[in-house]
């Protein structure tokens, strides 16, 4: 490119009427242009690209390597076993459990929260006064860490914890139970933990997408007569539908790997009985702390097909049509 | 009609509508359910154990400091803030100074591949980094960085950026084209033009991804959980951990620990509110 560049300037210096010397100027100053340019996009989007790479897509590789061997992390992996752990994994009714309440937070997780959030979001995108004090006061649960809300809700729903004791004080007493112990119910309290900590993130994104719902299309419906419900059920909703999906889309992919609160709320014996194991929780128990690496890793890779597949399905089904308003929509 | 719509817009003015009791009723409780486990947890940490334990749900009577104090001074309730505000920052400045570069490009140049480019970084968007744990901790194992603030920083910047590109290159793409040109003109490159325009011009999106970054790396623990071992290194979330299993029989104790905890995040979101919600506008506009 540098060589030739010259070569070019000097046979249109030669041959050609002087105006003749401009675009063969002008051609090598573009050339310049083009190579600085490239030298730009790669010197800022590298560092990211390494660290993306890195530390997001290589682990995904690794996973898949390691999860053919029975490995006890020591040493490279040496006990080739090929699908071996797959087999064991989907054979364990610890992990099938841990199967069964992803699937149960996954979709209890959209069915309760989604009408919950809306309902408040649509309350909370009223004008009235002392609105952005409650707005603040519900969001608090969304954004204590999962740890101390974990630790928190622990306390509370213990046996002799703090709702037994009020339920016994207001004559509830024969409603008592062992929330967190108890096999068959602490799925379910892991439940209304996740819900009471996650629906304010789906408030938050619906009041974003309510403020975005221009205020005169309100008032048109109201100058033709329609009531506040009217328009929140044919203006409004409508119009969130980006939202909500994007949201259904965030939900389903943090309730497939939820980790945090499971672990600190229920205690590890009814974990390990499979009653509130997750795929995430019965990874690190299995992979980490119980050193089975190799094992570890295909439930590893199983995490992240189930979670893959179910991301591209509903890409292609629902979201599709939203990111491309927003980067068509918004790139023009 | 006229006299309809006149009444409708004046309803819709007014900061206090004839519904209001209803609104505000269904407000009040919507706040109760949020913030009433909290409150109970701040006030039992004024309690002792006993007290908590013969009457769960009773007030402090009388009030007792020595909870909080004690947590203050003698457990590591110090140094692990210290830690994860080392954490945060680093994650946020990596997030901030990668994510913006990275959605600079994708923003304002035209090249081939750059479609490409961004679904690459959109991927990390569709499935869970947790899953990725386990061969993250033995990478991170044979860097030889367990043990080390990199350990965890490296990997939440890694996490973060999908999110950060997505919601920054639209903003960078709605920049006018016409102050490129200004630039130009003046003589000022593109990174010229980046640095003395384009983050002046977005800085509520950057602050927007910057907290967003700030406030995931401050809550995490799965992470922390399997490569900071050390328990010098321990962050916020590990240390409430740690002390809630350590000092079961201590509930009064454990209850100042984790309102202690709570308080950053709270005193940080109360001031940081509106601009996530209004940089999250860009990123769900459909």
């Amino acid at each position: 490119m540098t060589s030739t560049n010259p070569t070019l300037d000097l046979a249109g210096g030669a041959t050609a009427p002087p105006a003749g010397r401009r675009p063969a100027k002008r051609s090598s100053y573009r050339a310049a242009e083009t190579r600085r340019k490239w030298y730009e996009i790669i010197g800022l989007t590298t560092p990211a690209v390494i660290v993306y790479v890195m530390f997001v897509l290589v682990p995904i590789g690794f996973a898949f390597y390691y999860s053919l061997f029975r490995w006890r992390g020591v040493g490279p992996p040496t006990d080739y076993v090929g699908f071996d752990n797959y087999v064991l994994a989907f054979q364990d009714p610890i992990f099938l459990d841990a199967l069964r309440n992803n699937a149960i937070i996954v979709f209890g997780s959209l069915l309760i929260q989604g009408p919950i959030a809306l309902g408040v979001a649509l309350l909370l995108n009223r004008s009235f006064r002392g609105r952005t004090l409650f707005r603040l006061l519900a969001f608090v649960p969304y954004v204590l860490a999962e740890v101390t809300v974990g630790i928190m809700w622990k306390l509370l729903l213990s046996d002799a914890g703090t709702l037994n004791a009020l339920m016994e004080a207001v004559g509830l007493g024969g409603l008592v139970q062992a929330w967190l112990a108890d096999l068959d119910i602490v799925i379910w309290t892991l439940l209304f933990v996740l819900t009471w900590k996650y629906v304010g993130f789906a408030i938050i994104l619906l009041l974003a997408g309510l403020s975005n719902v221009p205020q005169e299309l309100n008032e048109a419906a109201a100058i033709d007569g329609a009531s506040w419900w009217q328009t929140q059920r044919h203006i409004t909703l409508p119009l969130l539908g980006p939202t909500i999906r994007i949201w259904m889309f965030l939900s389903m992919i943090g309730s497939l790997q939820v980790f945090d609160i499971i672990w600190v709320t229920s205690v590890p014996a009814v974990r390990s009985l499979g009653a509130s194991a997750t795929m995430a929780t019965y990874m690190v128990d299995n992979g980490f702390f119980a050193r089975l690496w190799g094992y570890g890793n295909a439930v590893a890779v199983i995490l992240f097909v189930i979670s893959f597949v179910a991301a591209l399905i509903f890409q292609r089904f629902l979201l599709r049509r939203d990111i491309q308003g927003a980067v068509t929509g918004r790139a023009k | 009609m006229t006299a309809n719509a006149m009444q409708s817009s004046s309803v819709n003015r007014r900061p206090i509508t004839w519904s209001s009791p209803l609104t505000y009723a269904l407000a009040l409780a919507v706040a109760a359910v949020s913030i009433t486990p909290v409150v109970y947890v701040v006030i039992g940490g004024f309690r002792t154990t006993p007290q908590i334990v013969a009457d769960p749900a009773g007030l402090p009577s009388p009030w007792v400091w020595d909870n909080y104090a004690r947590v203050l001074t003698q457990s590591n309730f110090w140094q692990q803030t210290f830690n994860s505000g080392v954490i945060a920052l680093g994650t946020t400045l990596g997030v901030v100074l990668l994510g913006v570069s990275a959605a600079f490009v994708l923003a304002r140049y035209t090249f081939r591949g750059r479609e490409v480019l961004y679904t690459f970084f959109t991927l990390g968007l569709l499935f869970p980094a947790g899953a990725a744990i386990l061969p993250l901790y033995l990478m991170l194992r044979d860097l030889n960085l367990i043990n080390s603030y990199y350990a965890v920083i490296l990997p939440q910047v890694a996490f973060q950026l999908p999110l950060t590109v997505v919601i920054l290159r639209p903003f960078l793409s709605a920049i006018p084209r016409e102050l490129e040109d200004a630039a130009a003109i003046d003589g000022t490159g593109r990174i010229g033009f980046l640095w003395r325009i384009v983050l002046p011009l977005s800085r509520p999106a950057l602050v927007t991804v910057g907290i967003l970054a700030f406030v995931a790396s401050w809550n995490a623990f799965l992470l922390p959980l399997l490569v900071l071992g050390d328990a010098s290194l321990h962050t916020l979330p590990l240390g409430v951990q740690n002390f809630s299993s350590q000092y079961t029989s201590d509930t009064a104790g454990i209850l100042a620990f984790t309102s202690l905890a709570m308080l950053p995040a709270l005193l940080f979101f109360t001031f940081a509110e509106k601009q996530i919600v209004g940089g999250l506008q860009g990123a769900v506009k459909g």
